[in-house]
């Protein structure tokens, strides 16, 4: 009593693998109100290389799950996101974003159809956020509860080798799509997803059970724990945004490069779209944007970290970098951020200003590393 | 052989001959960096003030500066930083030395730390 409850509020919290982490000799950092493993004593390079060649172990648990059930969830919430919500059929899995008036994104997130409703998985930092978004506008209509859950992802080219061995039928289930099983005892929402470009899965469960599935899954040769750092550089690789950084309220799904996640029923028939700035963001699928999100290659080893101004020949402002690394499968530094339009074909030459140097950069396609997704085609492979 | 001198900010500094000492940093900021991936060396005849920025250190986390731990001049550089820049973790004491300076004031010596106080100063961490 004698500590002001505030003091405590404003505390990171510790997730319920923090023990674990602990003793596995994690280097924790404060990320959006958690505790969380930036690295494992053998550094970011090794952790990355590690998910890339064999698996890897994530804690994710900072992150928001949220179940959504009323009449018609699907049909409530496609008033909020551009995604094809109805259109998700049992266990399927879709990317979207929470959009603002303007067209702007409010959140990244993910949405399953269960039978009992809708399962959200959102962004740490805007989780609480997204639940009073989601509380005040489908009042009346469905009935929103924050799950106080753990979440692992398990991500690698032999992730699905240890979720067949721990987890039986793990290996089978489609690419963004889910299934309840049991994982060392205990029962998981096993989703075949991740942001690595890796084949792999997010596992959902009771927090009191997070441990012992962390270490069942640590006990399988091949898996390794990793950090937030290499979750960075991984989905850097991968091409894919991370909320507040290359996405956020001033930016559209369309200059994100993100028009392939609005249901095409609202690309076809516009006026059925009735997600908060539907009219902005048809239109510019339409007509164009005046700045893109690409990927960058600095020609140099000197990585254009977020912030980085870009300029082109003429030194006339031509964009920003909005998050960049160095990639350690490529052994070379990377970056992706916005340029004017003009400037966004791939091949084209852009200067990077870093340290009031300017560094030659060239405009990339997305991903830098290729996508190895789990597809129907190397189920036939393996029967 | 002259003695390890340290700054608060993790460089090490030895006198090699009298009035050029070269310059690395410490086993401690080696491994707060982590992995290494590309440094930024000065070019030689540069020329800082106890403090200015030295050199620019580029780790898979993050980018950190380096500051000259004393003021002086340049006078040489280690180039196998360029292609090998994780010497910088693997090395820090020997292969992985930065630059060498010729050290302007050498009074600015005494505000440097020795071995035992730069150990003390580190567990406080």
């Amino acid at each position: 009593m004698s500590i002001a409850p505030t003091l405590e509020a404003d505390r990171p919290k510790r997730t319920a693998l923090y023990p674990l982490l602990e003793s596995a000799g994690a280097k924790f950092v404060s990320f959006a109100g958690y505790w969380m493993p930036l690295q494992f004593p053998q550094g970011i390079r090794h952790e990355h290389l590690h998910t890339r060649s064999r698996a890897g172990l994530f804690d994710i648990s900072h992150m928001g799950q949220i179940l959504i059930t009323g009449a018609d969830p699907a049909t409530s919430l496609e008033a909020l996101v551009p995604g094809d919500i109805c259109g998700l059929s049992g266990y399927q899995q879709r990317y979207t974003q929470f959009t603002n008036d303007r067209g702007g994104i409010r959140d990244d997130i993910m949405v399953t159809r269960l039978p009992e409703g809708l399962w959200l998985v959102v962004n740490a930092a805007t989780k609480a956020a997204d639940l009073t978004y989601l509380d005040g506008n489908l009042e009346g209509q469905c009935a929103v509860s924050a799950q106080q859950r753990a979440l692992l992802a398990l991500q690698g080219p032999e992730a699905a080798r240890v979720m067949e061995s721990l987890c039986p039928g793990a290996e089978r289930i489609p690419f963004l799509h889910c299934t309840r099983l049991l994982l060392a005892g205990a029962p998981v929402l096993v989703h075949r997803c991740g942001y690595t470009g890796e084949d792999g899965f997010e596992i959902s469960m009771e927090e009191e059970n997070a441990e012992s599935c962390a270490r069942a899954l640590l006990q399988m040769p091949g898996v390794e724990l990793v950090g937030l750092g290499a979750r960075d550089t991984l989905r850097l690789e991968a091409g894919m945004c991370l909320y507040g950084q290359d996405l956020d309220e001033s930016t559209t799904p369309v200059e994100a490069r993100l028009g392939w996640t609005i249901a095409r029923r609202f690309r076809q028939e516009p006026s059925a779209a009735r997600f908060p700035g539907a009219s902005i963001v048809l239109k510019q699928l339409l007509e164009g944007t005046v700045r893109l999100r690409v990927g960058l290659l600095p020609d140099g080893r000197t990585p254009a970290r977020a912030g980085t101004q870009l300029f082109d020949a003429d030194e006339s402002t031509g964009g920003q970098v909005t998050s960049g690394g160095f990639s350690p499968t490529l052994d070379r530094p990377c970056a992706m951020g916005y340029v004017a339009t003009r400037f966004s074909k791939p091949g084209t030459r852009l200067l990077a200003k870093v340290r009031d140097r300017l560094h030659e950069v060239e405009v990339s396609p997305l991903p830098f590393v290729p996508h190895r997704y789990f597809t129907p085609a190397s189920t036939k492979e393996t029967l | 052989m002259s003695q390890f001198r340290y700054s608060k900010d993790h460089e090490w500094l030895r006198e090699e001959t009298a009035g050029i000492a070269t310059v690395g940093i410490t086993e401690y900021a080696a491994q707060q960096l982590g992995d290494v991936v590309f440094i930024e060396l000065p070019e030689i005849g540069k020329t800082v003030s106890g403090g200015d920025v030295l050199a620019v250190i580029e780790s898979v986390k993050a980018a950190v500066e380096v500051y000259a731990p004393v003021s002086g001049e340049v006078v040489a550089i280690n180039d196998r930083l360029v292609d090998e820049p994780e010497l910088a973790n693997k090395d820090p004491r020997s292969q992985g030395w930065f630059l060498k300076l010729r050290i302007a004031n050498p009074t600015e010596l005494n505000g440097l730390m020795d071995d035992d106080a730069y150990a003390k100063y580190i567990a406080g961490l």
